[in-house]
C-alpha cells in the first residue's frame, strides 16, 4: 500500500509540473469561423502581421453553423477560466459578453489609433460596452443588395426593378418568359434576410430603425408592417417550388447560370460570382433592394478582447486590436471576403465597383441617417430576441394559412422576448 | 477425500501467508475495481450532469450559468414557446409512427425471411446494412431522393404520370412524415434482426403441435409466435424510443427543421436555444422535459414487463 501511495503522489506532482511548464508562453489565440477559401487568406495575413511582432499565433478556427459550433466552445472556455485572447462575435453579443465581466478594455490602443476618428459613431457604439472599447471591426458588409443577371432581364423585355411597386409587373414578365425571377434558399436566415430588406424597402430606414431595433410595439403590430409582410407573401410567389432547405450559394449560382433573374443576399455574394469568372456590371449587377436606394444594412465582423492575466497575453492583445485596424490588413481582409473595410478614409483603388459603391454608400448613409445594423444577422438585437422573430417571419414565409396581420401580431410577441 | 483436504491445508502453507492474504482479498475485489471508473464515471458525467441541467432550468441563465434561483419561469417561457408545441407534435407524431412502422416492418421482414428460403444470409445483410450508416447520409440521401425537382417527383413524372405530386418534403403539413420515412429505412433492419433471433428461439414442438391439431399457419403465426416475441417487442421498443427522442442529425440533414420549423424536434428546439440563442436556461428546461417524456414513456412500460415476467 506504501508504494501505491508514493507512486501515485509522484504522478501527480510530474503531470502538475507539466502542465505548469505548458502555461509559460503567451500566445495570441484567435477563435473564429473564417475557413472558406478566401477567408483563410486574410486570416493567415493576421497571423504573419502578427509573427512579425514577435508574438506567436496560435489559431483556432471552429468551422460549420456559421458560428454556432464557435460559440459553444467559446462558451466552455471562457467558464473554465480560460479565454482565448480574442473571438469573432459581433452585435449585440458583444454586450452580453461585456455584462458577463470577462472582456479586456482596449480604450489605450483605441486612442492611440484615433479609432473614434476613424469609425463612424454607430459602428463605435457596437464596439463599445459601457462606454469602453472592447471589440475591434473587422470589416462591413451590407445586407441590402440585389443581385440580377441582366442578360435575364434583357431577354424578357423587362427592366430591373427599383421600388417594390414596380416589382409584381416585371416578375410576372420575367415568370411569362420562363425565368425564376427571384432565387432563394428556403433557409430562415434567408427568409430573415429578404425581410428585412423588403421591411426597409416598405418603410424605409426610420421605420426600420423603430420596428426593428427599437421594438416599438404599435410599429410592429401596425399598417406598415402588414404592408410589408403583404409585399413579403408577393414575393414568395415568384421563388421557386424547390426552394426548400437550399443554400445561399446556390441561390447565387441560379443568378449565375441565368436561370433565375435576381437574389436578394448581403455582398459576400459577390465572393460567388467573383469566383465564376463573372465581371460585375457586364455580367452581373449589385443594386439596392428595392426601394433601399439610401439606406445601408450593416453587418460588421469584429474580434472581441477577452481579459488577459499575463502581461505578455496582454501585450500581444494590443498588438493584434492595431493590426487588425491598420490599413495593411484591412485592405486585404477585405479584398478576400468581398466587403469594405470598417476603417474609414482608406484608398479603394484595388477595390471592385460593388465595394465602391458600397463605400460610398456607407459614408452617405451614416451622414443622412440610413445606416442601420442588421437584425437579421444578429447586429442589432439580443440573439433570443432576433431568434423568436426570425421564427415567425419563417413560418409566416412557409406557411400557406397564416395572415399578414396574425404575423404582425405574432412578431410584437416575438419581440417582447429576451 | 482426505487426501485433497490435507492437500489444500498443506498447500498453503508452503507460500507465505500475507501475501495470500492479499491475494485473496484482490480477487474478490478484483471486479469491482474494474468496474469502478466506468461507475464512477457515469455517475458523474450521466447523473451528476442531468442534475446540472435541471439546477440550470431553474436559473434565469441566458449566456453562461447563472445561479439565481427563478422557480419554474423558464418552464413557462417554454410553454408559451409555440415552436416547443410544434416540436412536441412533431415528437409524437415521428416517435408514435416511426416505432409502429418499424416494429411492423421489421415483424413483416422477419417473419418472411424466416422460411427458410435461398440466400437468407445475403438478403438479410442488405436489409441491416442501412442501420451501418450514419443519420446525417440517411438524412442527405433521402433529401435528394424526395426533392420534387429531382428526386420521385421528377421520376414519376418522366414515367408519364404529369399529375403525380409527391412534395412532402417542401410542404409544413408533411415535412415531419419525411423524417419517419427515412427513420424507418434506416432501422427497420435492426429491428428485423431482432425479431429474426427470437423467432428463431421459438420452441418448434409448440408449432408442430398446433400444426397437428390443424391449425393453419396465418394462425400459428398470430395466436402462437407473435405473442410469444413479447420480450423482442419490449427490447426493440426501447431501442426506438431512445432513438427516437434522441434524433437530432437525421432532421438535421433531411429537412433542417424546416421549412419554417414545422419539421422541429425537441433534440433540435433543445440545440438551437441552449447554444445559439442565448438562453441556456430554456435550453436546459427544454431538455428536463425530453428527459421526462422519456422516463413517463418507458418507466410504466418498464415496470409492467418486469412485473409480467415475474409472474410469467
Amino acid at each position: 500500500m506504501k508504494t501505491l501511495t508514493k507512486t501515485l503522489h509522484a504522478a501527480l506532482l510530474s503531470t502538475s509540473l507539466l502542465a505548469a511548464a505548458g502555461a509559460q508562453a503567451a500566445d495570441v489565440e484567435v477563435l473564429h469561423w473564417w475557413t472558406a477559401g478566401g477567408e483563410a487568406r486574410s486570416v493567415a495575413e493576421l497571423k504573419k502581421m502578427l509573427e512579425a511582432k514577435g508574438h506567436k499565433w496560435k489559431d483556432f478556427a471552429v468551422a460549420g453553423g456559421g458560428g454556432e459550433n464557435a460559440m459553444t466552445v467559446l462558451k466552455s472556455r471562457v467558464v473554465s477560466g480560460n479565454p482565448p485572447t480574442a473571438a469573432q462575435i459581433k452585435g449585440p453579443s458583444i454586450q452580453e459578453w461585456g455584462a458577463e465581466g470577462v472582456l479586456a478594455n482596449m480604450n489605450d490602443v483605441a486612442k492611440a489609433g484615433n479609432w473614434d476618428g476613424l469609425l463612424p459613431p454607430v459602428v463605435v457604439n457596437v464596439m463599445k460596452y459601457k462606454g469602453n472599447y472592447v471589440a475591434v471591426p473587422v470589416n462591413v458588409h451590407r445586407v441590402n443588395w440585389m443581385w440580377a443577371n441582366p442578360e435575364v432581364f434583357k431577354k424578357a423585355g423587362v427592366a430591373i426593378p427599383k421600388t417594390w411597386d414596380e416589382f409584381p409587373a416585371a416578375a410576372e414578365k420575367l415568370q411569362k418568359a420562363g425565368f425564376i425571377p427571384v432565387a432563394h434558399g428556403g433557409q430562415p436566415w434567408q427568409d430573415f434576410t429578404v425581410f428585412e430588406s423588403v421591411v426597409m424597402g416598405v418603410g424605409g430606414p426610420a421605420f426600420y430603425k423603430k420596428a426593428l431595433v427599437d421594438l416599438d410595439q404599435a410599429s410592429l403590430k401596425g399598417p406598415t408592417m402588414i404592408k410589408a409582410l403583404e409585399t413579403l407573401q408577393m414575393v414568395r410567389k415568384y421563388i421557386d417550388k424547390d426552394a426548400a432547405n437550399r443554400d445561399w450559394n446556390l441561390a447565387t449560382a441560379m443568378v449565375i447560370n441565368g436561370k433565375a433573374a435576381m437574389q436578394f443576399m448581403g455582398d459576400w455574394a459577390k465572393g460567388e460570382f467573383s469566383a465564376a469568372g463573372k465581371k460585375p456590371g457586364k455580367d452581373y449587377v449589385c443594386l439596392p433592394a428595392p426601394g433601399t436606394a439610401n439606406a445601408f444594412t450593416f453587418n460588421i465582423d469584429s474580434l472581441v478582447m477577452f481579459t488577459q492575466k499575463s502581461a505578455d497575453a496582454k501585450k500581444g492583445q494590443q498588438d493584434l486590436a492595431t493590426a487588425v485596424m491598420s490599413p495593411e490588413f484591412q485592405e486585404v481582409f477585405n479584398l478576400n471576403k468581398g466587403s469594405i473595410p470598417a476603417r474609414q478614409g482608406m484608398d479603394l483603388a484595388k477595390f471592385d465597383d460593388c465595394a465602391k459603391q458600397s463605400a460610398a454608400d456607407f459614408t452617405a448613409s451614416a451622414k443622412s441617417g440610413g445606416l442601420v445594423p442588421s437584425i437579421a444577422h444578429q447586429m442589432a438585437v439580443p440573439a433570443a430576441t432576433a431568434g423568436a422573430i426570425q421564427d415567425v417571419v419563417t413560418q409566416f414565409f412557409n406557411s400557406h394559412t397564416m395572415t399578414p396581420k396574425a404575423a404582425a401580431d405574432k412578431l410584437a410577441l416575438a419581440a417582447k422576448v429576451r | 477425500m482426505n487426501a485433497t483436504v490435507l492437500s489444500s491445508t498443506t498447500a498453503p502453507a508452503a507460500r507465505p501467508a500475507r501475501r495470500c492474504r492479499w491475494c485473496d482479498t484482490l480477487d474478490a475485489w478484483l471486479p469491482k475495481l474494474v468496474v469502478a471508473p466506468t461507475f464512477v464515471c457515469s455517475l458523474v458525467f450521466v447523473y451528476g450532469y442531468i442534475l446540472w441541467t435541471a439546477v440550470l432550468s431553474l436559473t434565469p441563465s441566458r449566456l453562461l450559468p447563472n445561479y439565481e434561483f427563478a422557480g419554474l419561469a423558464q418552464y413557462e417561457a417554454l410553454f408559451d414557446n409555440e415552436r416547443w408545441w410544434q416540436a412536441l407534435s412533431n415528437l409524437a407524431v415521428f416517435g408514435g409512427g416511426f416505432i409502429v412502422i418499424c416494429l411492423a416492418v421489421g415483424l413483416l421482414l422477419a417473419v418472411l425471411l424466416d422460411q427458410k428460403i435461398r440466400a437468407e444470409g445475403f438478403i438479410r445483410s442488405i436489409y441491416l446494412y442501412p442501420m451501418a450508416l450514419s443519420f446525417i447520409v440517411t438524412g442527405t440521401a433521402w433529401k435528394w431522393i424526395l426533392n420534387p425537382e429531382f428526386g420521385i417527383e421528377k421520376l414519376v413524372h418522366d414515367w408519364g404520370f404529369t399529375n403525380f405530386t409527391f412534395d412532402w418534403l417542401i410542404d409544413p403539413e408533411w415535412s415531419i412524415y419525411t423524417v419517419i420515412v427515412a427513420a424507418v429505412w434506416q432501422s427497420s433492419g435492426f429491428v428485423m434482426a431482432l425479431f429474426l433471433a427470437g423467432l428463431r428461439g421459438i420452441d418448434d414442438s409448440i408449432i408442430k403441435a398446433a400444426q397437428v391439431d390443424g391449425a393453419s399457419m396465418p394462425t400459428i403465426y398470430r395466436r402462437i409466435i407473435i405473442p410469444s416475441l413479447r420480450p423482442v417487442f419490449f427490447s426493440s421498443f426501447m431501442i426506438l424510443a431512445h432513438i427516437a427522442v434522441k434524433s437530432f442529425d437525421l432532421v438535421m440533414a433531411l429537412t433542417n427543421g424546416g421549412p419554417g420549423f414545422s419539421s422541429d424536434l425537441p433534440a433540435t428546439f433543445m440545440y438551437s436555444f441552449a447554444f445559439t440563442r442565448n438562453q441556456i436556461g430554456l435550453g436546459a428546461a427544454s431538455a428536463m422535459m425530453m428527459l421526462m417524456i422519456v422516463v413517463a414513456v418507458v418507466v410504466p412500460f418498464m415496470y409492467s414487463e418486469m412485473r409480467r415476467s415475474r409472474h410469467g
